[in-house]
C-alpha cells in the first residue's frame, strides 16, 4: 500500500472546478515530483492534502488513515509536513522561535533539541541568524527556514511547494542538494515545482499536471526524455 | 498635591480601560476583527455580580468569580455562534454583526433588569489610604484597581511568552494557514483568545462598577468605546500598547476633568487620539502592518 494515496480528487473554488478528478500515489521513501505550468493546480492539491482547503470529491489516505475530512492541524500529528508556497515564515518571530513553532506537535524537549541540532547542521546559516527576526532574512534564507521549520516536526513525509521559486541559481542548487539529503535520511518527499528540469533530476517518479488534470505520469528519467515534456516544460 | 491625587485616580481609571482594551486588541490581533460587543460583556459582568451579591446575598469574591465564568462562557459562545461562521466573510459583515450582538446584549439586559439604574455594592472592602498628611487620599477601589491590573498585565505577558497556547496565539495572529500547518488548532486558539478577553472584561466590570457604582444596560457602552480608542491609541494588536494606551487615556481624561472642564473631557480625549494618529498612524507601539495577500 502506498504511503499517500489520492483518489479521484476534485476541488472547487466557489463554482470553479480547479482540480478535476486526479489520482496519484507516493510510496515510502520516494521523491515524487508534481510539475505543471502556473495555475495548473499544484498548490491547490497540496493545500487539499494537508487539510487547508476542503475537497468536493475523492479520498486522501495517509498510511491507511482516511484524512480526506481531517482538519489540517490533526494531519500534522500523523507525520505530514508542508513547506508552503511563498515560504510563509512567521516574519515577526525570530528564526529560533520559528523553528520551535515547527516542533509544536512534539513534547520531548530532548528530542526537539536533537532535531534542532540536525536542522542547524543542514542550515548553518540559520544558526548564525537564530536571534534575527525572520522578516529580515533574504528569500533564500527564508526558504531554508521554512524547510527547517517543517523538519522540526520530524515528519514522515514532507510536501514542498516551489522551494526554488524566486531564488538565485546558487540558492536553487543548495536547496535541491538539501532536498536530496532529506530524502536520503529517510523522509518521503512530494515536490511541486515549475522548475521541471531540476525536479525531474532528483525525483523517482513524476506527474505532469495540466489545468487540474494529470496529463502524463511515469519514471522521472523516462519523462525527462519524453518529447512533449521536453517541449512544454524543459524548454528544449 | 491634588495633582498627584488626580494623576493616581487617572491611572486607576486608565487601568480599567487597559483591561478592556486588552480584550479588544487581542481579539483584533488574532481574529482580525473589531468586537464591538466587548464593552457590553462588562455590563453583563456587572449585573452578574449584582445578582450574586444583592439578590442571592453571597460574598463579593464569589460574585466576581461567577461573573468571570459567565462572561467567559458568553464570550466564547458569541464567537462560536456569531463570528465563526463569518470567518471568510468581508470585514464589514463581521463589524455589522458585532454591533448587532452589542445591541442584543443591551436589550436582553433591559428585558431582564429593566431600564432603572441599579445601585452597585462595591466588591472592594479594603480601607482608603491617606498619604502625605492627608493631602493625598486614595480609595480602596483605586488601589485595588491598579494592583489587579498590573498583576494581570504581567501574567498575560508571561502567558504569551512562555505557554504553548501563547505561542500558538502569536502564530495565529501572523498567519492562520501557516499556524495550522504547524499543528496549531486555529479555531481553538481564537476561542481561547475570546475567553481571556471576556474574563478580563468581567474583572474590568467589577472594578468599574465598584468605582462608579451605578448599573444600567448601557454601562459598558462608553467605557467600551474608550477602551477601543485606548487600543488604537497604543497600537491595535499590541498588548503593551493597549496597556499604555489605557493608562494614558485615563490620565488625560481625569486631568482634563480636573483642570479644564468635565464636560469637555471626552472631547479632549478624542482630540488627543486624532493628533496621535496623525503623527503616528499605527498608534504608539503599533508595528507597520505589511498586509500579506
Ligand atoms: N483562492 C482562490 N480562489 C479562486 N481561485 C483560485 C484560488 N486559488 C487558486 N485558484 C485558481 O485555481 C487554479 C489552480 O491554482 P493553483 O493551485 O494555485 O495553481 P499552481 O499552484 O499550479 O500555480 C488557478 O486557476 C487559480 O486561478
Ligand atoms: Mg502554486
Amino acid at each position: 500500500m502506498a504511503m499517500l494515496e489520492v483518489k479521484d480528487l476534485e476541488v472547487h473554488y466557489g463554482v470553479i472546478k480547479a482540480i478535476k478528478g486526479i489520482s496519484f500515489e507516493v510510496n515510502q521513501g520516494e521523491v515524487i515530483a508534481l510539475i505543471g505550468a502556473n495555475g495548473a493546480g499544484k498548490t491547490t492539491i497540496l493545500h487539499t492534502v494537508t487539510g487547508l482547503i476542503p475537497s468536493s470529491k475523492g479520498t486522501i489516505t495517509f498510511e491507511g488513515n482516511d484524512i480526506t475530512r481531517m482538519p489540517g492541524h490533526k494531519i500534522v500529528y500523523l507525520g505530514m509536513a508542508h513547506v508552503p508556497e511563498g515560504r510563509r515564515v512567521f516574519s515577526q518571530l525570530t528564526v529560533l522561535q520559528n523553528l520551535k513553532m515547527g516542533a509544536y506537535t512534539r513534547k520531548d524537549k530532548k528530542e526537539i533539541e536533537d532535531t534542532l541540532k540536525m536542522v542547524y547542521q543542514k542550515f548553518p546559516r540559520l544558526e548564525e541568524r537564530k536571534n534575527q527576526t525572520a522578516g529580515t532574512l533574504s528569500g533564500g534564507e527564508q526558504q531554508m527556514l521554512a524547510m527547517g521549520r517543517a523538519l522540526m516536526s520530524h515528519p514522515k513525509i514532507i510536501l514542498m511547494d516551489e522551494p526554488s521559486m524566486g531564488l538565485s541559481p546558487i540558492f536553487v542548487e543548495e536547496i535541491f542538494n538539501i532536498i536530496r539529503e532529506i530524502s536520503k535520511s529517510g523522509t518521503t518527499v512530494l515536490l511541486v515545482e515549475q522548475n521541471a528540469k531540476k525536479a525531474l533530476s532528483i525525483a523517482n517518479r513524476a506527474y505532469v499536471l495540466e489545468t487540474g488534470k494529470i496529463a502524463l505520469q511515469g519514471d522521472a528519467d523516462v519523462l525527462m526524455n519524453d518529447e512533449s515534456v521536453k517541449k512544454a516544460y524543459l524548454g528544449e | 498635591m491634588s495633582f498627584i491625587s488626580y494623576l493616581i485616580n487617572g491611572i486607576s481609571l486608565g487601568s480599567i480601560y487597559a483591561l478592556i482594551a486588552l480584550g479588544y486588541t487581542m481579539v483584533y490581533g488574532i481574529a482580525k476583527m473589531l468586537n464591538f460587543a466587548h464593552g457590553d460583556i462588562i455590563m453583563i459582568g456587572g449585573y452578574t455580580i449584582f445578582v450574586v451579591m444583592n439578590t442571592l446575598g453571597m460574598p463579593p469574591i464569589l460574585g466576581v468569580l461567577v461573573a468571570v465564568v459567565v462572561c467567559t462562557i458568553l464570550g466564547v459562545t458569541i464567537e462560536k455562534i456569531a463570528y465563526k461562521p463569518l470567518r471568510q466573510a468581508s470585514p464589514l459583515a463581521v463589524l455589522i454583526t458585532a454591533i448587532g450582538v452589542s445591541y442584543l446584549l443591551q436589550n436582553v439586559a433591559l428585558l431582564i433588569f429593566g431600564a432603572n439604574t441599579k445601585l452597585f455594592t462595591s466588591v472592594v472592602s479594603i480601607p482608603a489610604i491617606s498619604l502625605a498628611d492627608g493631602q493625598i487620599n486614595l480609595s480602596g477601589e483605586t488601589t485595588v484597581t491598579i494592583v489587579v491590573s498590573v498583576v494581570i498585565m504581567v501574567g498575560l505577558m508571561l502567558f504569551i511568552r512562555k505557554s504553548k497556547t501563547g505561542q500558538a496565539m502569536l502564530a495565529v495572529s501572523e498567519d492562520k494557514g501557516a499556524a495550522e500547518l504547524m499543528g496549531i488548532n486555529v479555531n481553538a486558539t481564537i476561542a481561547v483568545t475570546f475567553a481571556i478577553g471576556s474574563a478580563l472584561a468581567a474583572i474590568a466590570g467589577a472594578l468599574l462598577c465598584s468605582a462608579y457604582p451605578t448599573l444600567t444596560p448601557y454601562t459598558g457602552a462608553m467605557p467600551g468605546i474608550k477602551a477601543f480608542v485606548a487600543a488604537v491609541f497604543g497600537g491595535i494588536g499590541s498588548i503593551p500598547g493597549a496597556f499604555i494606551g489605557g493608562i494614558l487615556l485615563g490620565v488625560i481624561e481625569n486631568l482634563s476633568k480636573a483642570y479644564i472642564s468635565s464636560q469637555m473631557a471626552d472631547a479632549i480625549v478624542f482630540a488627543v487620539l486624532i493628533v496621535v494618529l496623525l503623527v503616528k498612524p499605527t498608534g504608539i507601539l503599533g508595528k507597520k502592518i505589511s498586509e500579506k495577500v
